[in-house]
């Protein structure tokens, strides 16, 4: 047991923190730092740079255009990207539906969605929850019935993020009704510009379009888009979730929101003494830190063991709990460290014709919308009530 | 020792509350938020003449109702519950009691201004610098002749871009952080030389950055003590704090309802989510934290008129409670919704919001447990 890097590990990130000093776009770097809502095109900008290097998709299999590296790699990777503050690949292409369709899809699946799903030629949303299935997903009520070589959906998905830019969705929908709940499922890619699908906002409290209402109204979709077997899409569920779950503790990212906390501190005063040598706000930083250690050495035992070619178990459900309490308390405490400049509110910054620059300091003006965005992480992905049942039924045996 | 609400008390919580139920309810409120004025004038007219709560706390010599800090209880806490934005506490908790407890010249005239719902009134005090030093100021006001020229800039005042009047503090003697030097002044908003930038705030307010650039005063713009304002500007605030507690009581019980009702009706496996011994334990926890808060608002608001050290630990230990209680109803309250807390459409989310930017108004509650440790501990942290 020992925690050094291997000296091809060092030079690996020496070779990946060049990449991304040289490779990153500026203009991306601009608008984050002014806190800009980032467009479409600024979420695909840095994936393609990426696609092209081959190093968008980390875990995939060289095979499918995977770049070989190992889980400590992978995690070297992450790391480099989260200090570096690089905008974050999307999740839906690439660790969900890509691993979905390289383990379950047939050859000619794999070749229409595969190279455009690393390219970002394909947006792709995850038609997941519905109004009456949240934390019970396999209470889903969305119908597919079977037309020759179409099935003919109808239903009603909601919370899908960011389905406004989608090319493709993958939906869970039932297509045995009389089965048990999740005997019934199947796992169908649905062009999302077919005919019968609309696509609704829902605004968040920050004040953010991120996540949407997915209307089906007799959409046709060909048999030949169903992934895997009819009625048993919930094998494909379950592998999503739990490559899902993994690498969402976040740790590299909360390092660095631990980095902009204390430098707000440094900044914020009472009577002249800086926050961050406040006794009670230093504390807090403390055992926030404390805490993501704890964190971090679970999720690299975690990593050691999947390296020992055990895949991914329920034990990410901790990693689930914990990573999203710390990034929520890193959101209250940067809140709490703005002081009076947590209060004004600017929606249209950013926006095109809205001129009004924020005000007080830089980093003031988006934690409150941020802290109230934040909130969704112990609900998403399977609610932390729903992980401490995971780990209560399939790690304890209760 | 008596812990029953007067006939008179009763009444103004009843019409209060029915104002809130028939004239306030969650559109109504989106539709003022999202308004140009951000508030509703006709409202204020409203509460003056026909409910005539402005004058609550306001003693009968000047128009008022007799009543005192247990009628701005009531008020706020029944405000709380709709998210009321009219401003009751900058003008009638605070703009009245400054002139209440501090007089001046203008005083008499400027509290039937208030009843009458024609003086509006929002409280300049933070500056950039200070966090929640009340004594941190670099707003000066120099002598002028028989008055006063006013220079700074005041951050994040609330209720400004309505108010016809500021309070406002400023240093007339001493250095930055000193206790002596602190003066209050009341403000026309339309004073020359006084510049403001409104801007929404998260909660659905409006505030304002406002600057002064050689703002003449009178000398009847004193409020209080030349150079001693500043025991007049914590007892005050305290008031404000005592307030605000209420107002947040009215919140966190609103979000605890809403918590249960949705937890009856919303189903997951085949049964309310409210039959989860996991969810009904952090409802009680919900529950316990409302209660608890209500307490606490009474004990401060009881003893708003005990010397200064007594009050100031009373509202300060109050301030802390209901802190802690807004953020654990507030999130649990999120939590239990579901995806559904997360949205803009329910009311709330924007109860949540409230109750955030309650957390840190007057001071956040690592301030108050450092104030109340100082004043309970002995040794001034």
């Amino acid at each position: 047991m020992n925690l050094d890097f291997s000296p091809e590990d060092v030079a690996f990130r020496a070779e990946v923190r060049a990449f991304i000093a040289s490779a990153y776009p500026q203009s991306l770097r601009g608008k984050q730092d002014e806190g800009e809502e980032l467009a479409k095109e600024d979420f695909l900008a840095w994936h393609r740079i990426l696609a092209k290097k081959g190093w968008v998709a980390p875990a995939w299999p060289t095979e499918y255009g995977g770049p070989g590296w190992t889980s400590v790699q992978r995690y070297i990777w992450s790391e480099e990207c989260a200090l570096a503050d690089t905008v974050p690949i999307l999740p839906f292409g690439i660790n969900m539906v890509g691993p979905v369709i390289y383990t379950f899809g047939t050859p000619e699946q794999k070749a229409r969605f595969l190279p455009d799903t690393l390219s970002g030629d394909i947006w792709w949303c995850q038609g997941y929850s519905e109004p009456g299935a949240g934390s019970d997903l396999a209470n889903l009520k969305t119908k597919a019935e079977r037309d020759g070589d179409h099935y003919i959906v109808n239903g009603q998905k909601t919370w899908t993020t960011l389905a406004q830019h989608a090319d493709w969705g993958f939906f869970l929908v039932r297509t045995d009704p009389a089965a048990k709940p999740q005997e019934g499922i199947s796992f169908l890619l649905i062009d999302m510009k077919s005919p019968g699908v609309t696509v609704r906002p829902i605004i968040t409290l920050g004040g953010e379009h991120e996540v949407n209402e997915v209307w089906l109204e007799n959409v046709r979709v060909p048999v030949e888009n169903r992934i895997f077997h009819e009625n048993k899409g919930w094998t494909c569920a379950k592998f999503l979730l739990a490559h899902e779950r993994s690498g969402i503790a976040g740790v590299a990212r909360s390092k660095r929101g631990v980095d902009r906390i204390k430098s707000m501190a440094r900044n914020e005063a009472q009577d002249g003494i800086p926050l961050l040598r406040d006794s009670f706000f230093k504390r807090k930083i403390a055992e926030l830190e404390i805490d993501l250690l704890a964190l971090e050495f679970t999720e690299l035992r975690t990593l050691a063991s999947e390296n020992a070619g055990r895949g991914p178990g329920p034990e990410s459900s901790l990693l689930k709990v914990k990573g999203t309490e710390i990034q929520q308390r890193i959101t209250e405490l940067a809140l709490e460290a703005a002081g009076h400049y947590g209060m004004p509110y600017f929606r249209g910054f950013g926006a095109e014709g809205d001129n009004a620059l924020p005000i007080g300091p830089d980093y003031a003006h988006r934690t409150a919308p941020t802290y109230f965005n934040v909130r969704k992480t112990s609900i998403y992905g399977g609610s932390n009530e729903i992980q401490r049942n995971i780990i209560a039924k399939m790690v304890l045996g209760l | 020792m008596d812990f029953n609400f007067s006939d008179e008390q009763n009444m103004l919580r009843d019409t209060v509350a029915k104002f809130v139920q028939n004239q306030y309810d969650f559109d109504t409120r989106r539709k003022i938020t999202r308004s140009d004025s951000g508030w509703r004038a006709d409202y204020w007219k409203v509460m003056a003449e026909e409910l005539g709560i402005l004058g609550a706390p306001f003693a009968e010599d000047h128009g008022g109702l007799g009543g005192g800090a247990i009628d701005n209880m009531i008020v706020m806490e029944e405000f709380g519950k709709g998210l009321v934005i009219e401003p009751y506490l900058g003008t009638v908790v605070i703009g009245g009691g400054f002139l209440k407890h501090g007089g001046g010249q203008q005083a008499e005239s400027l509290i039937g201004s208030i009843i009458a719902g024609e003086a509006v009134f929002a409280f300049a005090y933070a500056e950039p610098q200070g966090r929640y030093n009340l004594a941190d100021l670099t707003t000066t006001a120099k002598k002028d002749g028989a008055g006063f020229v006013l220079n700074g800039r005041k951050a994040v005042v609330v209720g400004a871009p309505w108010a016809t009047h500021l309070v406002v503090s400023a240093r007339t003697s001493g250095a930055q952080r000193d206790a002596g030097g602190v003066t209050l002044f009341v403000v026309p908003a339309d004073a020359a030389g006084v510049t403001r930038r409104d801007y929404p705030t998260v909660d659905g307010l409006r505030a304002s950055e406002i600057q002064f650039d050689q703002v003449k005063l009178g000398a009847d713009a004193v409020i209080g003590e030349l150079d001693g304002g500043l025991p007049l500007l914590e007892r005050v605030t305290d008031e404000a704090i005592a307030a605000l507690c209420a107002e947040a009581t009215g919140v966190m019980r609103r979000m605890h309802e809403t918590t249960l009702d949705y937890a009856r009706q919303r189903k997951q496996f085949g049964a309310p989510i409210a039959s989860f011994q996991v969810l009904q334990h952090r409802m009680v926890d919900m529950f316990m934290n409302v209660e608890q808060a209500v307490s606490m608002t009474y004990m401060a608001t009881l003893k708003l008129g005990d010397p200064a050290a007594e009050r100031m630990k009373a509202v300060s230990a109050a301030k802390v409670q209901i802190g802690k209680g807004c953020k654990f109803v507030g999130q649990s309250a999120i939590q239990i919704h579901g995806g559904m807390g997360m949205t803009d459409e329910l009311a709330v989310g924007h109860y949540f919001k409230r109750a955030t930017m309650i957390e840190g108004l007057f001071g956040s509650v690592d301030h108050h447990l450092r104030r109340y440790e100082g004043l309970s501990l002995g040794e001034a942290a």
